[in-house]
């Protein structure tokens, strides 16, 4: 089982690590959440705006502009920090062969792995700092309650970065993530209540989107900068914490079995 | 004398497969050692063993006289491994890879800097300090490897061939710094392939296959011991020198096409066949450690 002996703050030599390669293209890295928000607003607010009416959610009346905009802060926490520990974390481990580097050094592969964790966590509060401040200046953020989004981010990226970084564990070869992605990722970024409200789908599939980790993180990401949710925000903080737990333990699971033999 | 390396009956399994099966040998402080071995001999496994990138299924290994199993940080930040691929960060700078490395052991900042500017100093290879990784020769990249192995300043050198798939000229310098290393008194675990480089560099070494180790000796010792002095090889020997090597009892490996004599020194063996026995070609030379390998491990292919 895992022992605690493996765990050190020496696991931040692997995120600084990663921050270096990432200042190294950081303008490119700022482009994504800097454009997204705009683009997204622009096509839903401006293309959308005759045909839906206002949304009702947590009892207050929002437009459908309003309604999106913090979800897209959600979603993009999920992207960033799911696509860093699958695809650049399976790259790092299987062709760059950087984990085997690193494991001869003190470093344990528990700190690696939760270093990744971590980074792509880091990575998600980056762009949803981007966002936030984007969307703030359109009037769709409160400030300063909006500042709690940047700590979120980073909590909800713990969240996705460790399922990610369990199927890197798993999968066999790279182009395998379409499983997960079509499967898992897809749906739930159409129907986390992010783009409609849950109570809008039939009765039956409503306890399927609240099962949904994105769900729990929109609901928080909407107190946040607009000061309304549908559920209590104990319930989303402690569902997402509980996740990021039980996959982080997965994840170390599956990568000490797959590396160490 | 100072233990560096114990390892006692160790046994490492995958599944069913035993891929090495109750070794023991120890490395003592300031030792070049060897392990030779044809493909899947288990040189690999042993290797990984000791810097604990693969637990142990049975047996006792212990470095610095500590064990793997409950100290391996404290081990690990006193070794310098040069792993078989190649394992540099190819999102990192030359330099960027020393000082990222460097970070690894937790060497202050500064430290990192100056030990990454000798290094590279050392291994010749200063003027591509902000090179990308890529653009390394095969030469070059080793170099970069054994740099960053040495950053830590470790008390024990593991390198896991380190010269395979290098041109002459890469080799003997990689050859070269190692000498130098050991002049140092930097105790060396090497595995290789190459048999020059085991008999110019090893103080001591063992043959392995399938696992288990079948001889331990320095170089020279192995030689005499199992290739004598001198071989003879005769292309298309006849039935008459088939019955004189029989009749005489010279150490020998007949081929078919070819014999091999191993003759001890001072027989005036020389002298017969060449005068008595050559038809065709006959060659005449030094016994070397690449005659003890292939009389010990066989000449079949493998893999």
């Amino acid at each position: 089982m895992i022992d605690p002996a493996a765990f050190s703050w020496r696991f931040l030599r692997v995120w600084k690590r990663n921050l270096l390669v990432y200042k190294k293209i950081w303008k490119v890295n700022f482009l994504t959440p800097l454009l997204e928000p705009l683009f997204y607003i622009l096509a839903f607010g401006l293309g959308f705006s005759g045909l839906i009416e206002n949304v009702k959610y947590g009892g207050a009346d929002l437009s459908y502009t309003e309604f999106i905009a913090p979800a897209l802060i959600a979603t993009a926490v999920m992207w960033n920090a799911f696509f860093e520990t699958t695809y650049a974390s399976f790259v790092r481990m299987y062709y760059q062969k950087t984990f085997d580097g690193m494991l001869a050094t003190p470093l344990s592969l528990e700190e690696i792995i939760t270093a990744e964790i971590a980074w792509s966590a880091t990575k998600s509060a980056g762009a949803a700092t981007i966002m936030s401040i984007v969307l703030g200046l359109m009037g769709f953020v409160q400030f300063p309650m909006g500042l709690l989004l940047i700590p979120l981010a980073f909590f909800g990226g713990l969240a996705f970065g460790a399922i990610g970084m369990y199927f890197t564990g798993i999968t066999p070869t790279i182009d395998l993530f379409n499983l997960p992605i079509f499967l898992f990722i897809t749906p739930m970024f159409l129907f986390s209540g992010t783009f409609f409200p849950v109570s809008n789908l039939p009765v039956w599939a409503q306890p399927f989107a609240l099962a949904f980790p994105l769900y729990h993180l929109a609901e928080l990401a909407r107190r946040f900068s607009i000061g309304t949710n549908e559920i209590s925000p104990i319930i989303s903080i402690g569902y997402l914490t509980v996740f990021f737990l039980f996959f982080t333990h997965l994840a170390l699971g599956a990568m000490r079995k797959r590396l160490i033999q | 004398m100072d233990k560096i390396i114990e390892i006692q009956d160790l046994i490492k399994q995958f599944g069913e497969f035993t891929a090495v099966n109750e070794i023991s040998f120890s490395v003592n402080r300031g030792e070049f050692f060897g392990l030779l071995g044809p493909n899947g001999a288990g040189k690999t496994t042993t290797i990984r063993m000791l810097y604990g990138f693969s637990p142990p299924t049975r047996g006792e290994l212990r470095i610095f006289d500590m064990d793997i199993d409950t100290h391996f940080r404290r081990i690990k930040a006193r070794i310098g491994v040069c792993q078989q691929e190649n394992t540099l960060d190819p999102d990192l700078s030359v330099e960027q890879n020393l000082h990222v490395f460097a970070g690894y052991f937790s060497i202050p900042k500064k430290e990192a800097a100056e030990r990454s500017r000798e290094y590279l100093e050392f291994f010749a290879l200063h003027h591509k300090k902000d090179a990308k990784v890529m653009e390394l020769s095969g030469g070059m990249a080793r170099r970069l490897i054994l740099a960053r192995s040495l950053i830590n300043r470790p008390d024990l050198l593991i390198l896991d061939e380190p010269t395979t798939g290098l041109d002459p000229q890469s080799r003997h310098q990689v050859w070269e710094k190692l000498e130098a290393l050991k002049k140092t008194g930097l105790t060396v675990v090497i595995t290789t392939h190459n048999m020059e480089e085991a008999s110019q560099l090893c103080d001591r070494l063992v043959i392995m296959d399938h696992g288990k180790i079948l001889v331990d000796g320095s170089p020279e010792d192995l030689i005499a011991r199992y290739a004598g002095k001198n071989i003879i090889e005769i292309e298309g020997p006849d039935q008459a020198l088939i019955e004189y090597v029989k009749e005489h009892a010279i150490e020998h490996d007949d081929l078919g096409r070819r014999l091999i004599l191993y003759e001890p020194e001072g027989k005036g063996l020389n002298n017969t066949i060449r005068e008595r026995f050559c038809n065709e070609k006959c060659i005449y030379r030094n016994s070397t450690l690449e005659d003890v390998f292939l009389r010990l491990t066989g000449r079949e292919l493998r893999e």
